[in-house]
């Protein structure tokens, strides 16, 4: 069978591992971490409140004292707001990524635990979800019951979920199959303490490296449906939607779009390059 | 082979059925298309005769049945705004989208699958470097960041192209490129990573150690194996033909079909929506039904499975 | 001596290739085997890959269930596989793997999953946990400094100690050996099956030692059961098959093992194709490899015979010549 995977990374991979990481990934890295603090401390950090106005100030340009990034049509911050964005937009990314990964991982333990109709069931969602236009169809469904936080973060989870569940599952049963998990069961566990303490720990880290894999992903995909007005809706505001209001003012004030845009590429890009170099580490097994 | 095409055919028409079960009922269950259209202040009896003239008072299960008929026997509904068949509206946007995501598959094609190969035969080298930091740029530059960026270089800075639009052949070059680069860059980092893969495999070492010429390596061997993958990734671009150009329409404002379902989709033009995510499912499911059967002209151990 | 554990009449056969046009192959992995295990015996199953002995070793444990026939247990049926009464049972009974690398999860201390069946089963907490890991640690002959450790830290010997000291936890009555030691350097076989021995014979252990090695059953069993193709060939007591295989078959293996100072005249070489589940011979199974068949050993299946103490199935054996041991 193509998706199933060797059980877990071999000990001499590990010792194969140079531990000095390249250059680029230390930045990747040092990227990913401001921007999850920036996304905790976005309350001290702005300077201004995100939905103050200041029409005297319109459009400032960069580098104007006291709106270092400029300010947008209305006056308001470009610096705070980005900083808020930043916020949002890592919640959803974090939010739906937890839920997708836990949702596909689930089903796929379910479909390697009861096997017959079940997994049955199981691929051939798998299966639906990969050959949904997901983009259209979450267009559709922001667009008709209105867009909420929390409709966009569950929305989201549902975005790559049948990788988790693929990876999940066949993994879980070459488990069974031959290793440790038979042996565990042979012991008198119950499957709960099989999956939760054994095949779980076994396969993180392969499922940590798809989840760099998806999470660029969904970032990308809020962006655009924000972008398109249909997912963040202002008051609040995303990376995305900064870029689709921005491109208003595309010709007078670039910097309002620029800099946004620059912080998502920023970010997929370090998850892109850890997520590179974890799989080349840890598991070469998925691509 | 008869049962396995049946059984691929049947799971497609299963996954169609799906899409448009899983549509129906979001879409229906969303709101009233009759507030949306005649607006809040419409008068109570407009509202009602609207709702039974399209059907909106039935149960839900019997709108469904009906309009599963409806399909059956190809008639997709009338759009509730300008009261032409929605498939007419559908189906005259294609070309538009045609007309720029064809090309750009056709560059994506043509550039990235070379360009991965030649990195994976000449690893480490520059040459591969620049291949791999160009895909991973490719792909994490969002397309809406890289068409305005485009827009800001090329049309408001050097004023060379138009920004938007569709009158000459000079309208689509900016859609293109901005459809194009994102692919090529996956693409390339796909096709490199699949031939670097067969590179490694046994076969080709045994190959390489009976002494064949390392041209005829490549091309007998290495490509042949590393191809399945990689029709698979194309499989899907050509899936996504239709249906991939929403965002670079709608900053370009390409009259194509990614327009029509934004605009439709804040209309909540139900019959439109619907006879959209069927068109698109269907050639989803159609292009990935051809990558199955592609798959067996090219894999002989699968072909051979089948004739079993 | 009353029986611990009694097979009546099991059958497992697998479907496998399922081919496109719905005819799927049948495999017959074990055809009908009555067995008896009393308690306190060690009882070897002898035969080569494909012989079905594994797959008998799992029913035995009512790790599967099999096709037909039953398993009891201490007179009792084999509940239901992964049902909450099957779960206690474990307790009881016990599988020694033959690739210990793979039977232990390589991300825990092999401390912690030696304590694990006192943890399922709830045999101990605490402090007390520590302790009989210790103890159980010592009886397998694990160093102390060695709880903490990982799996592959360990050399190939030691983690099946590992296994067997989690085997041995719950102070199981009955224990099944699937090749326990196969998979390990010649040099570690001996260690590993004299501990086996020492514990079965410290705590009166009921074993099923399963192998496809002579040299090694002959060392630990009280009684050998010989498979060949599904079915047992030949049982007696370990002496006297070593002494005097009757079983054409038994004969072959047996005079296949060396022995110090002779040479190798006197071998039975084995023709024909080794044993294939798929394509069962007709009649009597072995016969395509059998020295002595004839023309009645295609068609009839020999049944399993008492003669003179002991259990063999063979059309020809009350003629055939006695193996001068």
């Amino acid at each position: 069978m193509a998706d199933t995977a060797v059980p877990a990374p071999a000990p001499s991979l590990l010792t194969r591992t140079r531990l000095r990481m390249p250059w680029l990934v230390v930045l990747a890295v040092a990227w990913i971490v401001l921007m999850v603090l920036t996304a905790i401390f976005a309350d001290w950090l702005r300077p201004h409140d995100i939905t103050r106005m200041n029409l005297s100030v319109r459009l400032a340009p960069l580098g104007t004292p006291g709106h270092w990034l400029g300010t947008d049509e209305l006056g308001r911050d470009v610096l705070s707001r980005l900083i808020q964005s930043i916020r949002v937009s890592l919640v959803i990314a974090f939010g739906s990524t937890i839920l997708s990964a836990a949702f596909g991982t689930t089903l796929g333990f379910l479909a390697a635990q009861f096997r017959g109709w079940v997994e049955h069931l199981v691929m051939a969602l798998a299966d639906f979800q990969a050959a949904l236009p997901f983009m259209i169809m979450s267009l559709a469904v922001l667009a008709f019951f209105g867009s909420s936080m929390v409709l966009l973060v569950c929305l989201m989870g549902f975005y790559g979920w049948e990788r988790y569940a693929r990876i999940a599952r066949g993994l879980a049963i070459s488990a069974s199959a031959q290793g440790y998990a038979a042996a565990v069961v042979q012991l008198g566990a119950k499957p709960s303490r099989v999956y939760l303490r054994h095949i779980l720990p076994n396969v993180a880290s392969t499922l940590i490296v798809s989840t760099t894999l998806t999470f660029p992903e969904i970032i990308l995909m809020e962006s655009g449906l924000s972008f398109l007005g249909l997912g963040v809706q202002p008051p609040e505001s995303s990376l995305g939607n900064m870029v689709g209001f921005g491109r208003e003012y595309l010709t007078r004030a670039p910097w309002i779009m620029l800099a946004p845009s620059a912080v998502i590429v920023m970010t997929t890009l370090s998850i892109s390059l850890l997520g590179d170099w974890l799989r080349d580490r840890l598991d070469p097994t998925i691509r | 082979m008869l049962r396995f095409t049946l059984a691929k055919i049947a799971r497609a028409g299963l996954t169609i059925l799906l899409v448009m079960t899983f549509a129906f009922i979001v879409l229906r269950m969303s709101g009233d298309p009759a507030q949306v259209l005649l607006g809040p202040d419409a008068p109570q009896d407009a509202v009602d005769a609207f709702r039974e003239r399209w059907g909106l008072n039935d149960p839900l299960w019997q709108q469904y049945l009906a309009y599963l008929q409806q399909i059956l026997n190809f008639d997709f509904g009338i759009s509730m705004r300008d009261q032409s068949p929605a498939i007419d509206l559908v189906l005259e946007r294609v070309p538009a989208t045609l007309a720029i995501t064809v090309p750009a598959l056709i560059l994506k094609v043509c550039i990235g699958i070379p360009a991965g190969v030649y990195a994976a035969l000449h690893r480490d080298s520059i040459a591969d470097r620049g291949v791999i930091m160009m895909s991973i740029f490719g792909f994490t530059i969002p397309s809406f960041v890289l068409a305005l960026v485009l827009v800001l270089v090329f049309a408001v800075t050097l004023d060379w192209l138009p920004s938007g639009g569709q009158d000459t052949w000079r309208h689509a070059i900016l859609p293109i490129a901005t459809l194009s680069i994102g692919g090529i860059g996956i693409l390339a980092r796909f096709s490199r990573s699949a031939m670097i893969e067969v590179l490694g495999q046994p076969y080709i070492r045994t190959a390489m150690a009976k002494g064949l010429p390392w041209r005829e390596v490549v091309w007998k061997h290495a490509l042949p194996n590393a191809a399945i993958p990689i029709i698979t990734l194309v499989g899907f671009m050509v899936g996504a033909l239709i249906a991939g150009a929403v965002v670079v329409e709608s900053i370009f404002s390409w009259p194509g079909v990614g327009r029509l379902i934004v605009v439709s989709v804040s209309n909540r033009d139900l019959a439109v929506v619907q006879c959209l995510l069927l068109v698109i499912a269907a050639s989803m499911v159609l292009a990935n039904l051809c990558v199955d059967f592609a798959y067996g002209l090219l894999d002989p151990r699968l072909r051979q499975k089948r004739t079993q | 001596m009353s029986p611990l554990l009694e097979a009546r009449g099991l059958v497992q056969q697998y479907t496998s290739g399922k081919s496109l046009f719905g005819k799927p192959d049948i495999v017959r992995a074990v055809d009908g085997i009555d067995l008896t295990v009393t308690r306190g015996e060690v009882l070897g199953i002898v035969g080569e890959s494909g012989s079905g002995k594994s797959t008998l070793g799992r029913m035995l444990l009512g790790l599967e269930t099999p096709f037909s026939g039953e398993v009891l247990y201490h007179g009792q049926p084999m509940p239901a596989p992964r049902t909450e009464q099957w779960r206690r049972l474990r307790a009881q009974m016990q599988l020694i793997f033959q690739d210990p690398l793979a039977a232990l999860d390589r991300r825990m201390t092999i401390a912690a999953q030696i304590a694990e069946p006192l943890e399922i089963h709830g045999l101990a907490k605490g402090a007390e946990v520590t302790d009989r890991v210790a103890a159980l640690m010592a009886r397998v002959g694990l160093r102390r400094d060695q709880a903490d450790r990982y799996p592959h830290e360990l050399s190939g010997g030691q983690r099946q100690r590992v296994v067997i000291a989690r085997a041995l936890a719950t102070n199981p009555g009955f224990l099944v050996c699937d090749e326990p030691v196969s998979a390990l350097d010649v040099s570690i076989q001996a260690q590993v099956v004299n501990l086996l021995r020492d514990l079965q014979e410290q705590d009166g252990l009921t074993m099923v030692f399963i192998s496809h090695d002579l040299k090694v059953v002959r060392n630990i069993c009280d009684r050998v059961a010989v498979m060949y193709l599904g079915r047992v060939v030949e049982e007696a007591p370990s002496d006297s098959i070593f002494a005097e295989p009757r079983h054409p078959y038994t004969q072959a293996l047996v005079s296949s093992i060396p022995l110090a100072g002779q040479g190798l005249e006197g071998r039975i070489i084995l023709r024909g194709e080794p044993p294939n589940p798929a394509a069962r011979p007709s009649g009597c199974a072995f016969h395509p490899r059998c020295r002595f068949a004839d023309a009645s050993c295609t068609v009839q299946v020999p049944p399993l015979e008492n003669h003179g103490g002991r259990l063999a199935a063979c059309l020809k054996l009350p003629r055939a010549p006695r193996l001068a041991a």
